[in-house]
């Protein structure tokens, strides 16, 4: 799939003190003179820091990394987490619409992202704090249908329960990730047949460390989390 | 048969509920006599591994022990690796996931096992990109077991040094082509290589690498511990061992469970899953390992058998155990036509017959989703995916072609139905007109 960098770009970029140093960490887990090996790395945090993937942040990241620019931008376009224009301030809602996620019901998601973000995908919205698009499957398929929010997954949703979650997030407030129907993770929504007895943890790993990380959807935000 | 019993199952926290912590994994037996088991030395664990029958849960099937072997001896100048695939991007697929965030250390451990099987001293896991949360929960783990000293400089007292690099792609299906895979953690495009050279002869940065699916890794302590007799007792010959199975689509409980290779279809679904949605009568057809094996009609579905051998005798396959359900109510030519604009975005391009019969035969089944095409056009499709399956470096193109297939094998009466009633609606637009 042909993908094109931004026709306006910004003037330049810089790494924030702290990526820098996390960024020089990084290229010292691959052996020497294999710096090439951390550019998924380090591009994705370059997309953390200011939400897609420039022209400047590629030479930027060339440079780090000693590599032509060309192949950087290889990298970029070649992967498709690396947005090359700037999504929604707020949230870039990804709505999984391969087919598990289509039989429980992802048709109804895109909907709601039609009508609630922008007709077209990859645009944003009128007040430039959303956007979204389908994307293919995203792995979490006994838990269909998904969608993924920044770090987060929000399972078994439905029509309802998700138009509840993007208006929430329009009201500024942030939705607890995980299953959106009670489920603990992907046991059998009627209780488990195997692996009876005492438990310990409150949440899933994936919705404990969203709660404890508070690093979840927006930005910069005053955490504080909510159930749709 | 019965249903697997708890003290047979590897993955003894799947779903998070008990304490995932080391001390919680070591409570359960993790890590228990490690610097014993790696005395025992190199040949005793790859033969071990052979003895139990092990073979690859990543889709292949391959076993995983002769695998093992065919990694030469290790050079200073050109040292051993091992990688592991946790690139989990078949559609349908998510056991993995639960392995990665709930239970880790099975995996790490498995990593030190088999690497040091190997004589690798480094392993790097892959993960998908879209695994945030798995990926920081792995990373946990994998603290957690270099300041316990049980990864390191000399992991487990053991003497061998061993390191686990946990890296990330960037939302590319086919970085789980272990060539393609290697590509990627070079750095680069994620297109795969010609072969040979093999991984093990030339992987990644041109030295000795082994990959393996997350699964097949993070079984191998338990296998050790328990010996080979134990894990080959499980199943059918040739097919043996845990599964763990990932079910969704149209059951009522849609779920991940560990169960006994070769369960039969019928009862997975009815113990693990509260069965098909309005009952066992109401099944149309299922994918039984993934997006890219053929599908099994209802008629099938009775006596299946979810195994390798089964399923390929049955002209589909077991691939990841990614069991995808449909109902009576789902439009199964709409579901495959899902897949092949699945399989349409992700061809890495590389190949022609697969970056152009990609397309073209999602816009065919595009066509037949509506009933707009012409009835010829069911076998040009058929003869097209036959262009692509076997005509490309790595099998994406055959995964395209696979569900297509399958389609028109059990399905072709659907597929010229629907055209026929579409012809009758315009035959009426045209009467009236």
């Amino acid at each position: 799939m042909l993908r094109r960098i931004h026709p306006i770009q910004p003037n330049g970029f810089k790494f924030s003190a702290t990526n820098m140093k996390w960024a020089k960490e990084k290229i010292k887990k691959y052996p020497p003179g294999r710096k090439a090996s951390a550019v998924i790395p380090i591009l994705w945090k370059v997309q953390e820091q200011e939400g897609w993937v420039s022209r400047p942040a590629i030479d930027c990241v060339a440079k780090i990394l000693e590599m032509d620019p060309i192949r950087v931008l290889e990298v970029a376009s070649f992967y498709f987490m690396f947005h090359l224009s700037p999504m929604g301030d707020v949230a870039h809602i990804q709505v999984c619409g391969t087919t598990s996620c289509m039989l429980s019901g992802s048709e109804d998601l895109i909907k709601v992202c039609k009508e609630e973000i922008s007709q077209e995908p990859h645009s944003r919205s009128s007040d430039g704090k959303f956007s979204w698009e389908e994307v293919e499957c995203l792995g979490a398929c006994a838990n269909a249908p998904i969608v993924q929010i920044g770090k987060d997954y929000f399972e078994d949703l439905s029509e309802k329960k998700f138009r509840g979650l993007v208006k929430l997030l329009k009201r500024g407030k942030i939705p607890v990730p995980g299953s959106q129907v009670g489920r603990f993770s992907c046991e059998p929504g009627n209780g488990q047949k195997s692996l009876q007895g005492k438990n310990k943890e409150k949440n899933n790993a994936s919705v404990q460390l969203a709660l404890r990380g508070k690093d979840t959807v927006f930005k910069k935000n005053k955490l504080k989390f909510n159930s749709v | 048969m019965n249903l697997l019993d708890d003290k047979d199952r590897i993955f003894t926290n799947l779903y998070g509920k008990r304490d995932r912590s080391l001390k919680g994994a070591k409570d359960r037996g993790c890590w228990q006599g490690t610097k014993n088991i790696l005395k025992k030395g190199q040949s005793w664990i790859v033969e071990e591994i052979k003895a139990s029958g092990l073979r690859g849960r990543g889709g292949a099937g391959f076993p995983t022990g002769l695998k093992w072997s065919f990694m030469p001896e290790a050079k200073e100048e050109k040292p051993s690796y091992l990688v592991i695939n946790a690139d989990e991007s078949e559609p349908g697929t998510c056991k993995d996931r639960e392995i990665m965030r709930h239970d880790p250390h099975h995996l790490i451990e498995g990593a030190l096992f088999a690497g040091f099987a190997m004589g690798a001293h480094v392993t790097y896991i892959y993960i998908r990109g879209e695994y945030v949360r798995e990926r920081e929960a792995l990373q946990c783990a994998i603290d957690e077991a270099y300041d316990s000293g049980l990864l390191g400089k000399n992991a487990c007292k053991s003497g061998w040094a061993f390191d686990v690099i946990l890296h990330h792609g960037a939302g590319a299906y086919i970085c789980g082509e272990e060539t393609a895979l290697l590509e990627s953690l070079e750095g680069k495009k994620g297109m795969p290589r010609m072969k040979p050279p093999f991984p093990a002869g030339a992987g990644l940065y041109g030295c000795p690498t082994t990959v393996n699916n997350v699964e097949s890794i993070a079984v191998v302590p338990t296998i050790l511990r328990r010996g080979a007799g134990w894990f080959s007792s499980i199943g059918r010959p040739n097919n043996v061992g845990t599964k763990v199975f990932a079910i969704s689509g149209h059951v009522n409980y849609p779920c991940v469970v560990e169960e006994a290779m070769s369960i039969p279809l019928k009862e997975l679904i009815e113990k693990h899953c509260g069965g098909v949605r309005g009952g066992w009568k109401n099944l149309k057809a299922i994918i039984p390992g993934g997006a890219s094996v053929p599908l099994l009609p209802s008629s099938l579905c009775d006596n299946a058998i979810m195994d390798f051998d089964w399923l390929k005798d049955n002209q589909s396959g077991l691939g990841t155990a990614a069991v995808i359900v449909m109902d009576n109510s789902a439009d199964v030519i709409k579901a495959i036509w899902r897949l092949s604009k699945f399989y349409k975005h992700e061809s890495c391009g590389q190949c022609t017959p697969c970056r152009e019969g990609t397309g073209w035969m999602m816009r065919v089944m595009e066509r037949l989703v509506k009933g707009e095409a012409r009835i010829e056009e069911i076998d040009m499709l058929h003869k097209v995916s036959k262009q692509v399956e076997g005509h490309t470096i790595c099998a994406l193109g055959d995964a395209a072609a696979w569900p297509i297939q399958g389609l028109i094998r059990h399905f072709r009466s659907e597929l010229e139905q629907r055209i026929a009633e579409r012809n009758k609606v315009e035959i009426k637009y045209v009467a009236a007109e």
